[in-house]
């Protein structure tokens, strides 16, 4: 295939899948900004109203970027890893793993419509945040680029898990057992300095305490952790998943017999 | 010239230790009608699956006209269309959307991509349904959208399995008098089916393959020249008696009014009637037993084993 029949079929496949999670908006997009507005109500102003400040801001300053990164998160991880199981289980995948369209190309439209969707609920997420704080942001260029990472991080991560997922418990477990609590000790509600030591030295091997604290530093210029060191770890962990997800699909593991 | 499809000594072994295919090698020329039988497990599907990279090989080596799949694999799917055996869309996408996006995986511009979506359902009745979503077609229909997406890019190898399988007589005509259409215009054809009046009403080139070998390689006339006997069966105007004989013929009194007769290779019908006639009897209607084809087939397949 040529660059531009490559082109062509890349953006055939982010079309398929943005179409495919704005047709069912309500499971995709909504529930997001319904969440993300009860912890603003819940955490922010009803709760937060008592904590004071944290890290020098307000708490519902202080935990708005955790909440629209966790919603990057669920969202970009959530759209691949059900879109590809689905399309193993009703066996359409075959219509790409048939077709001449290398599989980086497969695997990048995948990622891509994730990413659009993690970005699209960003949005929406921020858009809520607006009638609850305000977001002064600290620098742009980071915060583009954390989110960028991130959501190209966890749709590879969708991507890893629906290639391996038998069933649709396979795909649920993850989210549930492991990207939530993962986020919740990814310091959304807390700073780590109110940790133990132990505690804080722990909270150092969850990825999303990176990736919390990154984007807070964009957003709010604070954070537990040294922003270079997180990007090099969010980068490091993406590099890897990336060639990883191309090595599965490569060998055709659980897709070819 | 080239094969449209060449196979050398092609092997599977699943990861279980099951040999699917044995080295098995076959050629289907340019433009050619070609049956892929046998019996079920016989190792049809996997060879398919293999030509088209759904199943990966053991050994041996396969070409699509000319291109090597080791050595450029997506140059070899350019030219190959494949309609499988189960429904592989998603049954919540669009019929129009499912054949503009296949053209997309093949580089097809998206105008490009739409007007062939546009002449392929038209072709083969179903422009009307295009914006339903592909779950509320018939049966037939979902056949028809599966033959319409693998010709959305226009290969010049088709390979259909058992395209046929479940739909209704009148639709498997329709069906079988486009694959004619297309074939005459250029496009090679290769056919599993279980219907095997199909293959010998539409394919000039047969392979039969059984426990993983291909077990015959000929041309359908060859094969049907090769019939050593057929069955006929006479219903008769009135009750036979206990015991009808007809020198020559070996004869079986199905029932009150209906005989089995075999004619050997070399022997005439003509010959039966004129028995019949000599033992008083009369003829109202005549058929086959059974698809002459099926007969051989049978025949190979028990040899085979």
């Amino acid at each position: 295939m040529s660059y531009a029949e490559q082109f062509v079929a890349l953006m055939t496949l982010l079309r398929k899948e943005v179409r495919r999670f704005l047709r069912i908006w309500p499971q995709t997009l909504l529930p997001s900004a319904i969440t993300m507005s009860l912890y603003f109500v819940i955490f922010g102003s009803l709760i937060g109203a008592r904590i004071g400040e944290m890290g020098g801001f307000d708490y519902m300053e202080f935990v708005v970027p955790g909440l629209i990164m966790m919603a990057i998160v669920t969202n970009s991880y959530a759209n691949v890893v059900s879109s590809f199981f689905g399309s193993k289980f009703n066996h359409s995948i075959e219509e790409l793993l048939v077709s001449p369209t290398p599989n980086y190309i497969i695997l990048l439209g995948f990622i891509l419509g994730g990413i659009t969707r993690g970005l699209l609920v960003a949005f929406i997420v921020t858009c809520v945040s607006m009638f609850f704080t305000r977001l002064p942001i600290y620098s742009v260029g980071i915060v583009i680029g954390v989110v960028i990472f991130t959501s190209t991080l966890f749709a590879l991560a969708g991507f890893i898990n629906g290639v391996f997922a038998n069933n649709f418990d396979d795909i649920s477990i993850v989210p549930t057992f492991v990207l939530t609590p993962l986020t919740y000790l990814g310091g959304v509600f807390y700073s780590l300095d109110m940790l133990s030591d132990f505690w804080a030295g722990v909270s150092q091997l969850n990825p999303l305490v990176y990736v919390v604290n990154a984007f807070r530093y964009g957003v709010l210029g604070v954070s537990d952790v040294s922003v270079g060191f997180a990007f090099l770890m969010i980068g490091g962990f993406t590099v890897i998943a990336f060639f990883y997800s191309l090595h599965l699909l490569n060998s055709g593991k659980r897709l070819r017999q | 010239m080239v094969a449209a499809l060449n196979i050398e000594n092609l092997r599977k072994v699943y990861g279980d230790g099951f040999e699917a295919l044995k080295g098995i090698s076959m050629e289907v020329k340019q433009g050619d009608f070609f049956a892929l039988l046998g019996p079920n497990g016989a190792g049809k599907s996997t060879t398919i699956g293999i030509i088209c990279s759904l199943v990966s090989k053991s050994a041996g080596s396969v070409s699509v006209y000319g291109v090597d799949i080791d050595k450029d694999f997506p140059g070899a799917k350019k030219n190959l269309g494949v309609v499988p055996q189960e429904f592989n869309f998603n049954m919540f996408e669009k019929v129009g959307d499912i054949l503009v996006n296949q053209a997309g995986y093949y580089g097809l511009p998206r105008a490009l991509a739409a007007e062939r979506a546009e002449k392929y359902l038209r072709e083969l009745g179903l422009w009307e349904k295009r914006d339903s979503p592909s779950r509320m077609l018939s049966g037939g229909m979902k056949r028809r959208l599966m033959i319409a997406r693998a010709l959305v890019h226009e290969p010049r190898l088709l390979i259909l399995d058992e395209p046929t399988a479940g739909v209704d007589i009148e639709m498997r005509r329709s069906m079988w008098d486009f694959l004619k259409k297309i074939n005459e215009a250029g496009t090679t054809i290769i056919l599993t089916t279980h219907y095997l009046e199909e293959a010998e009403a539409l394919c000039r080139n047969i392979a039969i393959i059984n426990n993983g070998d291909i077990v015959e390689h000929t041309s359908i006339r060859d094969l049907l020249r090769r019939l050593h006997r057929e069955v006929f069966i006479f219903d008769t105007a009135e009750a036979l008696p206990e015991l009808v004989e007809v020198e020559g013929f070996y004869v079986r009194r199905v029932d009150d009014s209906t005989l089995e007769i075999e004619v050997e290779k070399g022997q005439h019908i003509n010959d039966v009637f004129a028995g019949l006639d000599l033992a008083g009897i009369r003829v109202t209607s005549m058929r086959n037993r059974a698809n002459r084809l099926e007969e051989m087939f049978v025949n190979l397949v028990e040899a085979a084993a």
